[in-house]
């Protein structure tokens, strides 16, 4: 079972926060800032880690339980992730349903640790987080199972390989499931045009204000997390794209953190150059991602061919 | 089979003696109830050694009614269904010694052992008439079970609807065994002779079975008994009826299903769509509930729907002679009926104890409860999670293995494919509504602050509460860490159900468990990650300063509980999306004056089946037979009339 190496783990442990840094600069490109260093996120969790708390008397240890298994299970995550060409450490049949499963366990923690406060706003949160991430699990999985329709291929591992030689075979199907996945990682991450983690207003926040109450290692927690499932979601992304896959093991990692910088710098420039959805119409979004992966299916189906 | 039947009796004995022991002392009152734990523990031995070894082992008797026999057999399937109808009666009985006020609880007690053992004759009966008594006394015990609490109007209505929903399921059911046996004087089921799977008559037959099982079972749209019964019932008859009770419903749609080697693919099309409709509708109806346990019983809807995804997909699999498919869809079912027994007990349990010490369902009046009744609060959370399918618990082993099926389905090509392929993604699709509607129910009733004063007196349940409710969660706790153990254990059942030869089935069973030796393997890198990260924040806690405080609520200066997001608002989004579904009713809210004082909203999602279908149908059925009271007047001379006249036409008729 185990045919791949550690390189993404350790890659993803020590490099994800970069990513942040990155989407943070290209934004301030666009804005004509200076923008924040790029080890911002670094110095954050570094911070937070050797901070005190403040814990809401309203609290019990549920809210403890969202930062701690969230960032538990994105680093369990990473194990059968691949990176490019790079193979994950563990790849079995079905990983990527255990892949959407520890997602949607650290998202419902996340969720529980916000009602837990008792907090109006963090409920408000709660919920659209909920709400979005029902709508984008199904679409998420569809995207996938397209992909092992034709190929037949059923670890996220195999799923790349093929999706990324599809590109060749199949231009239409495989452009149609690359952008449901990307729509999907901007949701999953609480990127634009979904959810604005620069806002400062409280209603109108999604993931940030879930964790409103949250601090000290607590909140370096949720900090590094964001950064790795960042980095799970880019690296699927990058995967699936043929540019960025080389097999041969040095080369293959810059070629794939290539990769990487690519998506971040393209998710800033998406940041930069959309506002916001309204809240009411992020599911339309949602669904056209998942009508796309469902026409992509159809495609790689060869029905009507 | 002899130590099962004399546990059984054991049971029985102990519901008799329950009968008339309200009459005797406090102490002697508690026989009822440990005899039967006592029983059932003592049947499950027999179970397991059937389920784990494949042993099969017969008993039969003669009977003298026409076309009866007392044939009964002890397989795999029958062991399996067994190990929840003994394990969870033990179990709600122990919870309900204390659950139940001190009082006239004897009648409870009777129909309780009653409905245990007629339960087990259901799973055990080879022969349709004594299956079909066993079911009708089962149906019955329930149904007076439910009504335990008769001096309740909606508890007496939904007691009624109950009773007419499963007679209506029998009624199919009884046509159903007629067909199976027109060439055999006994209704043995081994007798039955089976038309091949594609002719029309097998097709009737699989529709009664469809209906007539699914009604019990809560298929959309015959499950509308379901949000009825389970809120009006005691919660340890909630948590057995929804555990077990309706997964007799798949237990005879499996064992119907079983009787044909080679299945319709049309049937397995049929059963996905049945379990995509009941899997979506369930959890979308289970969202805009109010109350918690009504929420529980929509939540079995959509289970039920899970499983029959499942079943779908091992029936698919069986009629395109696709091994895998067969194998990892039946076995993912199968493990669901398992998983669902054990972690929608576990809630319901949970909820009855809320209710109990609270006095009342409703989750916008509730919260904050976890720190009152932490065992609760914590055998509720472990239940929810496992609901929603996350892993490290069992839900997502058995949503897991449908998965892996729908992927062998997915290769299959054409039509199969594209059914494999709508069931990843309603099963995506459950998953999601499933997390939100648990984080809104446990987020609601045990998070936060409390809503109103109820809660200022809620107390921890006692040890006889707790102990079932902990055992269960431990239970949905360790199939999640250890699935590959489990699935093994199961082998014999699986190896029955997908009709596989040895040779054939162990390749696929090793495949299936060093799959799950994975995932339980990262699930535990996943809970070391947790106790780690855990550790080192408690360890920053205690060296660093920790400021207890009040929550942060953006600068206001009064929060006040009453300004926490509701159940009803964090469902608000849903409600909306899918308000063409739901048709949630708002009454509109009038403002008088130009100041405004006091205003409420309430609102309200009944069942759509149950408006749109169901009341005008039966409101045109009632129009129409009442008709027929003409002839039931009273006037005892035409009642002779109509005798002699139905004497001389059977005479006619048979003399002719």
């Amino acid at each position: 079972m185990a045919d791949g190496s550690m390189t993404n783990v350790f890659l993803a442990a020590v490099l994800s926060p970069l990513l942040l840094g990155v989407i943070n600069r290209t934004k301030a490109f666009f804005a004509g800032r200076k923008g924040v260093p790029l080890g911002q996120a670094y110095y954050d969790a570094a911070k937070l880690l050797r901070k005190g708390m403040v814990l809401s008397r309203t609290t019990t240890p549920v809210f403890w339980l969202g930062p701690v298994a969230g960032l538990a299970a994105m680093t369990s995550a990473l194990l059968f992730v691949p990176l490019g060409g790079l193979p994950a450490a563990v790849s079995f049949p079905g990983d990527w349903i255990l892949l959407a499963g520890l997602l949607a366990l650290a998202r419902f923690l996340t969720v529980l640790s916000a009602l837990d406060t008792g907090s109006s706003f963090e409920g408000m949160g709660a919920s659209r987080e909920a709400f979005f991430a029902s709508l984008t699990e199904p679409v998420f999985l569809s995207a996938l199972a397209a992909l092992s329709l034709k190929g037949g291929a059923s670890s996220l591992n195999d799923l790349c390989a093929f999706a990324s030689t599809l590109f060749a075979e199949n231009l239409p199907a495989a452009v149609l499931v690359a952008a449901a996945l990307f729509i999907v990682y901007l949701t999953e991450n609480a990127r634009l045009p979904v959810d604005d983690p620069n806002t400062h207003l409280e209603l109108t926040m999604i993931h940030e204000v879930m964790v409103l109450d949250h601090s000290g290692p607590l909140f370096g927690y949720v900090v590094y997390g964001t950064a790795v499932k960042l980095w799970i979601f880019g690296s699927i992304v990058v995967s699936v794209c043929p540019l960025f896959r080389a097999a041969s093991a040095p080369f293959g990692v810059l070629v794939a953190l290539a990769g990487l910088l690519a998506v971040a710098v393209l998710t800033g420039v998406v940041e930069s150059v959309m506002a916001r959805l309204r809240l009411l119409r992020v599911p339309l979004l949602i669904a056209g991602a998942g009508v796309s992966a469902v026409v992509g299916a159809i495609l790689l189906t060869g029905v009507g061919r | 089979m002899e130590t099962l039947l004399a546990a059984l009796l054991g049971i029985l004995l102990s519901a008799v003696f329950g009968a008339i022991s309200d009459r005797l002392p406090g102490r002697w009152r508690r026989l009822a109830p440990a005899g039967l734990v006592v029983s059932s523990l003592l049947g499950l031995l027999p179970v397991l050694k059937t389920l784990l070894q494949g042993e099969i082992s017969a008993f039969r008797l003669p009977w003298g009614v026409p076309g009866g026999s007392f044939s009964l057999l002890l397989d795999p399937l029958s062991a399996f269904f067994l190990l929840f109808v003994l394990g969870l009666s033990s179990l709600a009985a122990t919870y309900a010694v204390e659950y139940l006020e001190a009082g006239r609880t004897g009648f409870f007690w009777f129909f309780f052992g009653v409905l245990t053992v007629s339960m087990s004759m259901v799973t055990l009966a080879r022969n349709a008439v004594l299956f079909l008594v066993a079911w009708e006394i089962m149906t019955l015990a329930s149904f007076f079970l439910v009504t335990f609490e008769d001096e309740h109007l909606p508890v007496r209505r939904a007691g009624w609807f109950y009773l007419a929903a499963s007679h209506v399921g029998t009624a199919f059911l009884l046509l159903l065994f007629v067909l199976l046996g027109r060439g055999t004087p006994v209704l043995d089921f081994d007798l039955f002779s089976f038309p091949a799977a594609e002719t029309l008559e097998a097709g009737v037959l699989f529709a009664l079975a469809l209906v007539g099982f699914g009604v019990k079972a809560g298929f959309v749209p015959l499950h509308i008994w379901l949000p009825e019964a389970h809120p009006a019932a005691p919660s340890p008859v909630s948590a057995l009826m929804s555990g077990v009770l309706i997964k007799m419903g798949i237990y005879g749609l499996v064992r119907v299903l079983g009787f044909w080697s080679v299945p319709s693919v049309a049937w397995g099309k049929i059963l996905i769509l049945v379990g995509l409709s009941s899997g979506i509708l369930g959890v979308l109806f289970a969202l805009a509930q109010h109350d918690l346990k009504r929420l529980l019983a929509y939540h079995s809807v959509e289970n039920i729907g899970i499983i029959a995804l499942g079943l779908g997909l091992g029936v698919l699999g069986k009629s395109l002679n696709q091994p895998l498919l067969a194998v990892w869809g039946m076995g993912g079912g199968l493990l669901h009926v398992a998983n669902h027994a054990m972690f929608k007990s576990v809630l319901f349990l949970g909820a009855g104890a809320v209710a109990r010490t609270t006095g009342t369902r409703d989750m916008d009046r509730l919260g904050g409860l976890l720190r009152k009744m932490p065992w609760t609060g914590g055998c509720f959370l472990v239940g929810a999670a496992a609901i929603t399918g996350i892993p490290p618990l069992n839900g997502f082993v058995s949503e897991f293995l449908i998965f892996c099926g729908a992927f062998h389905g997915l290769k299959a090509g054409g039509l199969p494919a594209l059914f494999s392929y709508s069931v990843v993604m309603g099963l995506g699709l459950i998953g999601g509504l499933a997390a939100a509607c648990f984080a809104k129910a446990f987020g609601a009733v045990f998070l936060g602050e409390p809503r109103n004063g109820a809660e200022h007196a809620a107390r921890e349940a006692g040890p006889l509460m707790r102990w079932p409710m902990g055992i269960l969660a431990a239970v949905c706790v360790l199939v999640g860490l250890f699935p590959g153990v489990v699935v093994e254990a199961l082998s014999p059942l699986l190896r029955q159900v997908s009709g596989l030869s040895p040779a054939d089935f162990s390749p696929i069973k090793e495949t299936m468990t060093g799959t799950l030796e994975v995932v339980s393997r990262i699930a535990f890198v996943f809970l070391a990650g947790v106790l780690g990260l855990w550790g080192f924040a408690a360890w920053r806690a205690r060296r660093g300063a920790v400021a207890k405080s009040v929550t942060w609520d953006c600068g206001f200066a009064a929060p006040s509980p009453r300004m926490q997001y509701s159940a009803s608002s964090f469902a608000q989004p849903f409600t909306d999306f899918f308000r063409g579904v739901l048709r949630t009713r708002f009454p509109p809210t009038v403002l008088r004056d130009l100041f405004p004082t006091e205003s409420a909203l309430h609102t309200k999602t009944p069942d759509v089946f149950h408006e749109e279908l169901y009341r005008p149908l039966f409101g045109r059925l009632k129009e129409t037979l009442l008709h027929g009271r003409r002839l039931q007047h009273g006037r005892l001379q035409l009642y002779v009339l109509y005798i002699v006249a139905t004497l001389v036409a059977l005479l006619v008729w048979s003399r002719g």
